[in-house]
């Protein structure tokens, strides 16, 4: 049963980690109509910067601000370079256009820090277990994790919801040409949508960097896990990401943990031991075949798209 | 009931009865009856919003009606999806030209034709040299005065000749009825009159339900009128009767532009 | 390609003429190196072919092509690991395995569009990918050895590197000759309507998901051929075959070659292989012009000129080679 709970925190973990990469991407997608399979690279520049910036102050905070910053920066200068151009046209083209920047970003990484990989360790206070329930222990730092990331989701709905810029968002989303005619500055608009699904990427990539070690290509699966949770949730709306990351994040972890030892209430513990790790793996996308099956559009469509 | 209305029932080819759509407070098709007869020129006006459009979308299908029953050819089709009703010979030309533009006009018709001609999953011989399917493609384009334009990629036709290709298009399935989408939008008066002749031509030989605003042109072809204002059939007749019908004057067509035709 | 005589025709003709003699030049030499790239080029030009098919012509843009590759390489590795070394059971099972799991990907997959059906094909594939690391018995991560060739009896010895090399090619034509046929024929005609204006399909009755899921699969299984053909050329078969980076170069070979025609493809497949073989020199070389002492070096990091190729690729030259060809020769 504790184990059981502490493998639920992990998915809830995990699946705040797949919202960041989540929304940044279906606000890109529903704002500028573009697809970028270049948001696992800013994910991981997040997490080279963090581990960079933290051994040069010697502070795991200013590390992570300072690496927040210059992610932000990078993703807008990738828009005004390269992404901007790419804007209107066919989604292969994205396709295509971004999946050259991952070589690109990828071998970047590999000239500036190597190909070693790097680790970041984090402050010692930050490495005791507490005590979550009563008998539950439960690292503090992937409590950190959950607590920041559901801060900043609020903020994204406050910011999204309630304030001018976001009202700009919206109205971008659901037409283009409205806002263009009442002569906002389309253009800054999309390059600051742009930063902040950057931002948002290397902020989920600065959290993880203390738990797993920092490599080229991290952002990659990690990203395809990304565009699950957007087909679940439905492409465009943040509310559907959030909700599909934290089933996502469940699923796949709680899956992992108990789906072996379940099959073997079934299967000789031989064919369990084998046939476990590559269906439990498969969960989401059964979760996500299914989803299709009924509701082809995601759980939470966004009107009119 | 007058006495057109009266003849038609019977051997109606297409028979509308009681067709209602609501799109959440708005009422699109209101209780809408209407019939067509063979070889009649059956033309549909009413103001913007009068549910012209809906009334084709839920003819071909791509609506459904809320209440209500279409009968073509003396076959319940309310409920058929649209390849189907094409199928029967229920063929639509769109308002908005929508058309293949990256193949040639002759390709864009054969596709029609070939719509029509039992199913594709023929995997081996060249499309292009069937003869089954280019003439009577190239048939159609010269039925609409596309024959010379036949190998031009559509993209690169004009404006008046897309919707001559369009019709085309319709007329490739060898269609009983033609339900034609506003075909003078966009025209200039020489291109409408050509296609004023061209519908002339054909009405004897297909049905034709036409939704229209050029009103010259609708009295100039229709044999019979039915005037619809929010989704409803205030009056249907001659055009000699809706000329003169009191209501439609004053609901739609105003005194001054009564007074024009 | 109705002339005889023009820039296109006569630069296929003469890629078609290395292709052939590529083997008498190696017999000659003794140089087997670049048989073997050759090998490799001319199944993943198959491949790409299989994928234009669907993506060049059917509008379908499928990032998990190279899932079939997998299928195909696997059903050998496994019927090889299990004993059944014969060609004449391995490649029908190979074929007809990748046909149902197209049909099942197909079915789901092509119930949406746009962005998401690239998506879910990606993420499918990605299922593939997890599901091959976890077959423990099959090597897992690590992926899997095959001992032996497919056997065809007396018929033909794959071991031979001739022998193997005009299979492969072989195989390359019949499946450019068929895609030739296919999208030709009235079946093709409806897969190249739905991709001009799918809803306009529908409207002159044609009903034309189970068109594009035929074509999904039938792509699915020329790719899965493509696939065993791959694990007997590397007599070796591992996950990575099927990482969506490797569906990504099949989409870059199939765009850089020219979406959409006949021949893009394949060279589209041989410009971007031989621009991985070359790159790393060519950047050595011009680094060793500025500063000789990171010559070497420079030489690895050759990707960071390809990621952005594929970019202005992308950007100004959207019709691929082909369509550079067909500009030139409009003049």
């Amino acid at each position: 049963m504790l184990y059981f709970i502490e493998q639920c925190l992990n998915g809830v973990q995990l699946g705040m980690l797949l919202f960041l990469l989540a929304a940044g991407l279906t606000l890109i997608f529903g704002i500028m109509d573009l697809v970028n399979l270049a948001h696992g690279s800013l994910y991981m520049l997040g997490a080279y910067f963090a581990a960079t910036f933290a051994a040069l102050t010697d502070s795991f905070v200013a590390g992570a601000l300072l690496a927040l910053i210059a992610t932000l920066v990078v993703g807008m200068a990738v828009e005004v370079i390269a992404m901007r151009r790419l804007y209107g046209r066919d989604h292969l083209d994205h396709v295509l256009g971004t999946f050259g920047l991952i070589l690109f970003f990828n071998e970047l990484v590999r000239m500036i820090w190597g190909p070693a990989g790097m680790t970041l360790s984090l402050p010692m206070e930050m490495l005791q277990a507490v005590q979550v329930l009563p008998g539950v222990f439960y690292p503090l730092y992937r409590i950190v994790i959950i607590v920041a990331t559901l801060i900043v989701a609020l903020l994204l709905y406050v910011l999204v919801m309630r304030t001018r810029i976001g009202m700009l968002i919206r109205a971008g989303a659901s037409n283009r040409e409205m806002v263009g005619a009442l002569g906002i500055n389309i253009k800054l608009l999309y390059t600051l949508v742009f930063g902040l699904g950057a931002a948002l990427a290397g902020f989920a990539g600065l959290m993880q960097a203390p738990i797993l070690t920092v490599q080229i290509g991290m952002g990659e699966n990690i990203l395809i896990l990304a565009f699950v949770v957007i087909i679940i949730g439905g492409i465009g709306s943040i509310r559907g990401a959030f909700v599909a990351a934290i089933f996502v994040g469940l699923i796949d972890t709680v899956g992992r943990a108990f789906l072996p030892d379940l099959l073997r209430l079934f299967l000789s513990s031989n064919a369990a031991s084998s046939a476990g790790p590559a269906l439990s793996s498969m969960l989401i996308y059964l979760l996500m075949a299914l989803v299709l099956v009924f509701r082809p559009e995601g759980l939470f469509p966004t009107a009119g798209k | 009931m007058d006495y057109w209305q009266r003849c038609n029932v019977a051997d109606a080819l297409l028979q509308v009865e009681a067709l209602s759509k609501r799109f959440g407070g708005i009422v699109a098709s209101d209780a809408l009856s209407l019939s067509v007869a063979p070889g009649e020129l059956h033309a549909v006006i009413g103001p913007n919003g009068a549910g012209k459009t809906t009334l084709i979308s839920q003819l071909t299908g791509q609506l459904a009606p809320d209440f209500g029953k279409i009968t073509f050819a003396g076959l319940d089709i309310t409920a058929l999806p649209t390849h189907r009703r094409s199928a029967l010979g229920l063929a639509r030309s769109f308002q908005i030209t929508s058309l293949f533009l990256d193949m040639s006009a002759l390709d864009n018709v054969s596709l029609a034709v070939q719509a029509h001609a039992g199913h594709s999953f023929r995997f081996w011989r060249d499309a292009r040299n069937e003869s089954e399917l280019r003439e009577p493609a190239r048939a159609a384009l010269v039925r609409v005065g596309l024959g010379e334009r036949a190998s031009a990629p559509a993209a690169e036709l004009s404006h008046g000749e897309h919707r001559q290709l369009e019709i085309a298009m319709a007329l490739a399935g060898r269609p009983r009825m033609l339900l034609l989408d506003e075909p003078m939008a966009g025209l200039g008066p020489e291109e409408s009159a050509r296609m004023v002749e061209m519908l002339r031509a054909l009405k004897s030989e297909h049905a034709i339900l036409l939704v229209e605003h050029d009103m010259e042109a609708v009295f100039a072809l229709a044999d019979r009128i039915t005037v619809l204002v929010y989704g409803r059939v205030i009056a249907s007749g001659a055009p000699e009767t809706i000329r003169n019908h009191a209501e439609v004057r004053r609901a739609y067509l105003g005194e001054q532009e009564a007074a024009d035709v | 390609m109705t002339a005889p005589l023009n820039l296109r025709s006569i630069f296929i003709a003469g890629v078609l003429t290395v292709l052939a003699l590529l083997p008498v030049y190696a017999a000659l030499t003794g140089n087997y190196f670049l048989l073997t790239l050759f090998t490799r080029i001319v199944i993943l030009a198959m491949a790409a072919t299989s994928l234009n098919l669907i993506l060049g012509y059917g509008g379908m843009v499928s990032f998990g092509h190279a899932v079939y590759l997998g299928i195909g390489g696997y059903v050998v590795g496994i019927l090889a690991k299990e004993g059944i070394l014969s060609g004449f059971v391995q490649w029908p099972v190979a074929v007809a395995v990748s046909a149902l799991i197209a049909l099942g990907l197909g079915a789901l997959s092509l119930r949406t569009r746009g962005v998401y059906f690239i998506m879910i094909t990606l993420a499918f594939a990605q299922m593939f990918y997890y599901i091959a690391i976890g077959l423990d018995r099959y090597g897992g991560d690590d992926g899997l050895t095959i001992y032996k060739r497919s056997q065809f009896g007396d018929l033909v010895n794959l071991s031979s590197k001739t022998q193997f090399y005009y299979l492969c090619f072989a195989f390359l034509l019949g499946t450019i000759y068929l895609v030739w046929r296919l999208v030709n024929s009235r079946f093709g005609m409806v897969i190249r309507g739905s991709r001009s204006n799918d809803r306009r399909m529908h409207a002159i009755g044609f009903p034309t998901f189970r068109y594009k899921l035929i074509c999904f699969v039938i792509a699915g299984t020329l790719c899965g051929l493509a696939g065993a053909l791959l694990a007997n050329h590397t007599d070796f078969i591992s996950p990575a075959v099927m990482h969506w980076t490797r569906s990504g170069d099949l989409i870059v070979m199939v765009v850089l070659g020219g979406m959409g025609s006949l021949f893009g493809p394949l060279i589209g497949a041989v410009a971007l292989l031989v621009l991985e073989e070359t790159l790393p020199v060519l950047i050595s070389a011009v680094a060793g012009l500025i500063l000789p002492s990171a010559a070497t070096q420079a030489g690895e990091y050759w990707q960071i000129v390809l990621g952005p190729l594929f970019l202005l690729v992308v950007l100004f030259a959207r019709g691929g080679i082909d369509g550079l060809l067909a500009k030139v020769q409009r003049g």
